[in-house]
């Protein structure tokens, strides 16, 4: 860990005017991916602004019927609320299957956004990885890269994304809410707030420099009958191999959103177009453009699997 | 004391205390964080400075240039350990590559120095500063790839010889009318315990004291001697806590080398843990194999050719993981063979971890088992049955077991579990989205004795207290030893304090290869009966009728207190066991038999462990809870072996690359359901005067085969390919 400086916001204005005008300064709210990574100098900030303390950390209903979600409402309170439970019971139940209770006391709603890949090589600082060092080559394309993704990948990046809620908030056309440096105040769909790699994988939101998320609108609920199937190597504290974020309406209709595939949360409109022709239909249309390396071609059909796991499920609860 | 002729009836067999469930003397200090481990030595080592190690970034090769400027202008810094200025060093006997490497790079994360600061955060801050030029060479990384290089090991300390063969075993198998010939892989094992490698070392002139982690206080005092070119004696080590071992911490390591000599460079103690992500790569694990097994029988499946081949790989100079072992010794056949060869491999050093040997043997020739009774379409405990053989089927009738009671523990844990509901035709038995099969299998580890000694004394208020260099590693080692000394002495566990893991007591035979709970306690009895005879003598009754019970010592009608004998200046006694050769004459071995039932998700593959049971025999039993605690945690390390654990080789760079907790996957509460384990009632008079054999390694032997075998029960798919994850069995089944 390098040597840091800190400080402890007072408004969140000050905290993204605090924010742009130090080289180097990061935000710091739950720790749990953060200090991490500055362990292992993967992440070495000059300055950390903590932004714990300012009253970010409330849910509250929006006047057409959603629900803003405080930037520091933990996992644990969100997996846990009452409205969240009975009107969006996938992102309460993608919340579950992420990390650990512990983890889940400190993780807060914005950090889970921008964690950062389990990718290997991004933690390894004697590897090569274009995300952490950018033009020093991807050291998963050719080695271990049975966990990685295989959407929205490039020649230079091939990491996964690695959240479960993030997946939930992409099926449900979350809205993430920012303040800048400015005072200016913005809200970024969440399918566009993650960047592919490209040829830029260091890259990895549209978020500008000071800017920070104040909250996390869902929109109003939308009913049906919600899934969400979490694979991975054992039964809990693991990443996802393949998770599928279900909805299904009572007239058939179903959105899906999938994570442990794609470079960031992962949706298709194609895949819920496909939702009246089962599961095979849908994950061919989901995996449209897949590039797999021979240690993680599985994940394709894994995905298929899982998707009939999910129907099964729906049906099962119908 | 020497124990050359079987044990007959002592004061072990009154069963007051040991033989009895009893909670571990020491939970209490360690639940209340009371007690102190190595890390944490503030109150013996005051002032501590930081040390951090630096790992090499190459798997072979040499160092060109090291720049430590920036690093030495770092805040905080103290000094900075590498080869160029740590003086001459030896190499122990027990680890393969240098522990401080340089100028030859010999694998990755190999320490190459140590940089000391004053906080752990700047140490490991200008850890980074340091600035290494590598010139690299190629090297080989690839067990599979090097497998026609294998050679023919010379033999070891463990393990016996590299090659065995009794009889005709080509000609047999050939002729045999049902033939098994597969070939099964493990990969290399991290041993992932809680506590990471650490030490805290300080000197006083020449004299070195370490606090340190470590399983083999004996071993590791003549170690680091060794390495530095000093005098055993001036070495004192004290590792009376270990947050877990498996094997990772029988032998000196970077941690304890370097330490020392930071402490010596900087004048003032150092400690140095290892981070979890250096632990796969800077220590040991265990090897990767491959395996082949061939099996002749006849119809009925009774064995007439067995035969075990096994590849592995380490660096020059180490050794070959002896996954054979139990091929040997467990099921009949007059005509047999085993052969281990080694590879070369620039990888990080392999060595023992939990039940080397028998752990991954096992996982590949009770596989084989069941695929034999498959082929006989016999069952497979009764193949098993079949199979018995009461002496080693080696050395022949000549060398019977000094007991062995396989046959129970397949007849009781089969009845126990159930076994007869499960259906021998795979994919037959569906539970909503699970397809449920039941394997198992049988256990088997050797039974290892070694000398070892102990101090026992009585003070003035009647507490007993041991001295001991033997190891708790979490197996409850206190407790057991307790146990002995209240039996010899006849006072309640309470009124014994027991104190373990110091250089300054007697020499023990520590904790490894499960040796350690019979041979330390029986150490305990060699010097507890001296006691007794101390005691008798103050007491001026003849030693071999004074009895010990509630605190006294009686003759007749009179009695003492031991209190009151011991006065004010104490009694005590110091005595070994050393062992004869019953362990040549009689094979000496523990038994025991996995049951395991699965659920396998019917879309996805996913594996669940819905029920897992099995019946032990391995002598008398010293504390059934904390035995039971051992065994249920083998078990689940079995478990990780069939289902997760995997050390991931990057071939081109030739290192672990899943190296820490998040990507080397063990198993977590939710994998494991209850536990079921039976101990059969079993003494062993030619094991030790205790009766008692190891059981700490036998609960992993034959647990992950269990796994397997239930898989293929469920799903009909038999994977030979450890560990059997999710992207084997979509393959297999679409295949």
């Amino acid at each position: 860990m390098k040597a840091f400086t800190y400080e402890r916001a007072t408004s969140v204005e000050a905290a993204a005017r605090a924010a742009a005008s130090v080289q180097g300064a990061r935000f710091i709210a739950g720790g749990t991916n953060l200090l991490d990574l500055m362990k292992l100098q993967i992440e070495t900030p000059t300055h950390l602004i903590d932004v714990n303390h300012l009253g970010l950390d409330r849910i509250e209903e929006t006047p057409d019927g959603g629900l803003r979600i405080g930037a520091l409402v933990r996992n644990t309170d969100l997996a846990a609320d009452r409205r969240v439970r009975r009107d969006y019971a996938v992102l309460s139940r993608a919340l579950l299957a992420g990390a650990s209770g512990q983890l889940r006391n400190k993780a807060t709603t914005g950090g889970n956004l921008l964690q950062r890949t389990r990718c290997p090589y991004f933690y390894d600082t004697r590897m090569p990885c274009n995300k952490r060092q950018p033009g020093s080559g991807c050291g998963a394309l050719q080695g271990m890269s049975r966990s990685l993704a295989i959407l929205g990948v490039s020649d230079a990046c091939i990491a996964q994304h690695p959240s479960d809620m993030a997946v939930a908030m992409r099926l449900l056309d979350s809205a993430v809410d920012t303040m800048d440096a400015n005072g200016a105040r913005r809200s970024i769909p969440i399918a566009d707030f993650h960047l592919l790699p490209g040829d830029t994988p260091q890259q990895e939101t549209v978020l500008k420099p000071g800017e920070i998320i104040t909250s996390v609108t869902l929109p109003r609920p939308i009913g049906g009958t919600h899934v969400y199937r979490k694979v991975r190597d054992r039964a809990s504290y693991a990443f996802a191999l393949v998770s599928v974020a279900a909805v299904f309406g009572k007239d058939g209709t179903a959105r899906f959103a999938f994570g442990g595939i794609g470079a960031k949360p992962w949706r298709v409109e194609a895949a819920d177009a496909a939702a009246g022709r089962g599961a095979k239909a849908v994950a061919e249309a989901a995996l449209a453009g897949a590039r797999t390396t021979h240690h993680n071609d599985f994940k394709k059909m894994l995905v298929e699997r899982t998707l009939a796991s999910v129907y099964r499920q729906r049906e099962a609860r119908a | 004391m020497k124990f050359d002729t079987p044990a007959g009836t002592n004061p072990i067999d009154q069963g007051r205390v040991i033989g009895i469930p009893h909670d571990r003397i020491d939970g209490p200090a360690k639940v209340t964080g009371t007690a102190p481990y190595a890390y944490e030595r503030h109150d013996a080592a005051p002032n501590a400075a930081y040390g951090w190690i630096v790992g090499s970034a190459i798997a072979r090769g040499r160092i060109a240039a090291m720049d430590l400027r920036a690093a030495e202008s770092a805040p905080g810094v103290l000094g900075i350990v590498t080869h160029a200025n740590a003086g001459k060093l030896g190499k122990g006997n027990f680890n393969t590559a240098p522990l401080l490497g340089g100028p030859q790079v010999d694998h990755y994360d190999q320490a190459l120095a140590l940089v000391i600061a004053d906080t752990f955060e700047n140490a490991r801050d200008a850890a980074r500063r340091v600035r290494i030029d590598y010139m690299p060479q190629d090297g080989k990384f690839d067990l599979a790839a090097e497998r026609g290089n294998a050679v023919k090991p010379p033999e070891g300390d463990f393990g016996g010889a590299p090659d065995t063969a009794v009889g005709d075993f080509d000609g047999a198998f050939a002729r045999a009318a049902v033939r098994i010939d597969q070939h099964y892989t493990t990969p290399d094992h991290s041993h992932a315990m809680m506590e990471p490698h650490a030490t805290t070392a300080a000197w006083n002139g020449d004299r070195l004291t370490l606090w340190t982690s470590n399983q083999m206080i004996a071993w590791s005092v003549g170690e680091m001697a060794r390495t530095l070119g000093i005098a055993k004696a001036n070495v004192r080590l004290v590792s009376p806590y270990v947050g877990g071992g498996f094997g990772a911490k029988l032998f000196l390591r970077a941690d304890a080398l370097l330490a020392a000599l930071g402490a010596k460079q900087v004048g003032r103690p150092v400690k140095v843990a290892l981070a979890r992500h250096q632990i796969p790569n800077n220590t040991t694990h265990r090897p990767a194999t491959i395996q082949r097994i061939r099996i002749g029988a006849d119809k009925d499946g009774v064995i007439d050719a067995i035969g075990h081949e096994v590849w592995s790989g380490d660096l020059p100079g180490g050794g070959p993981e002896t996954a054979a072992q139990q091929t040997r010794l467990l099921y009949r056949g007059a005509n047999r063979m085993t052969a281990h060869r080694l590879a070369t491999l620039h990888l990080p050093e392999g060595n023992a971890m939990r039940a080397p040997g028998e752990a991954v043997g096992l996982l590949a020739l009770e596989v084989a088992m069941d695929e034999l009774a498959e082929a006989c379409g016999v069952d497979p405990v009764e193949l098993r049955i079949r199979n018995d053989v009461q002496y080693d089927p080696e050395a022949g009738t000549q060398r019977p077991f000094s007991s062995r009671k396989l046959v129970e523990c397949l007849r009781a844990g089969a009845e126990r579990f159930g076994w007869d509901r499960r259906k021998a035709k795979p994919a037959q038995v569906r539970d909503g989205r699970w397809l449920v099969g039941m394997g198992m299998a049988s256990a088997f580890r050797n039974n290892l004795v070694g000398k070892s000694g102990a101090r026992i004394g009585v003070d003035a208020t009647g507490k007993v207290i041991v001295e001991t260099d033997m190891t708790d590693i979490g197996t409850g080692s206190y407790t057991i030893i307790g146990q002995t000394a209240a039996e010899m002495l006849g006072v309640p566990l309470d009124r014994v304090t027991v104190r373990l893991g110091d250089s300054r007591f007697p020499e023990s035979a520590g904790s490894g290869g499960q040796w350690g709970a019979n041979s330390a306690t029986a150490g305990v009895y060699a010097a507890a009966m001296a006691l007794r005879a101390k005691l008798a003598e103050k007491a001026g009754y003849p030693a071999d009728q004074a009895q010990f019970e509630d605190g006294l010592i009686r003759h007749d009608n009179e009695s003492r207190t031991l209190a009151a004998l011991a006065g004010r200046e104490g009694v005590w006694a110091q005595d070994s066991m050393d062992y004869g050769d019953l362990d040549k004459r009689y094979a000496q071995a523990t038994f025991g038999a996995h049951f395991c039932e699965v659920g396998v998700d019917i879309d996805t593959a996913e594996v669940r462990i819905r029920r897992m049971g099995g019946a032990f025999a391995a002598g008398r039993i010293l504390n059934p809870k904390s035995a039971r605690s051992q065994v249920i945690g083998a078990m689940t390390m079995g478990v990780g072996a069939a289902l997760m654990e995997s050390l991931e080789v990057d071939t081109r760079f030739g290192f672990f690359v899943n190296h820490d907790m998040a990507e080397y996957v063990v198993p977590v509460h939710a994998d494991i359901p209850p536990q079921d384990v039976l101990f059969i009632d079993e003494l062993d008079d030619k094991s030790s005067p205790m009766k008692a054999k190891g059981v700490g390694e036998l609960g992993i032997c034959g647990a992950g085969a269990a796994v397997a075998n239930a898989i293929y029960n469920a799903t009909g798919i038999r994977l030979r390919d450890y560990p059997l994850t999710i992207d084997k069995l979509l393959k297999a089944q679409a295949a």
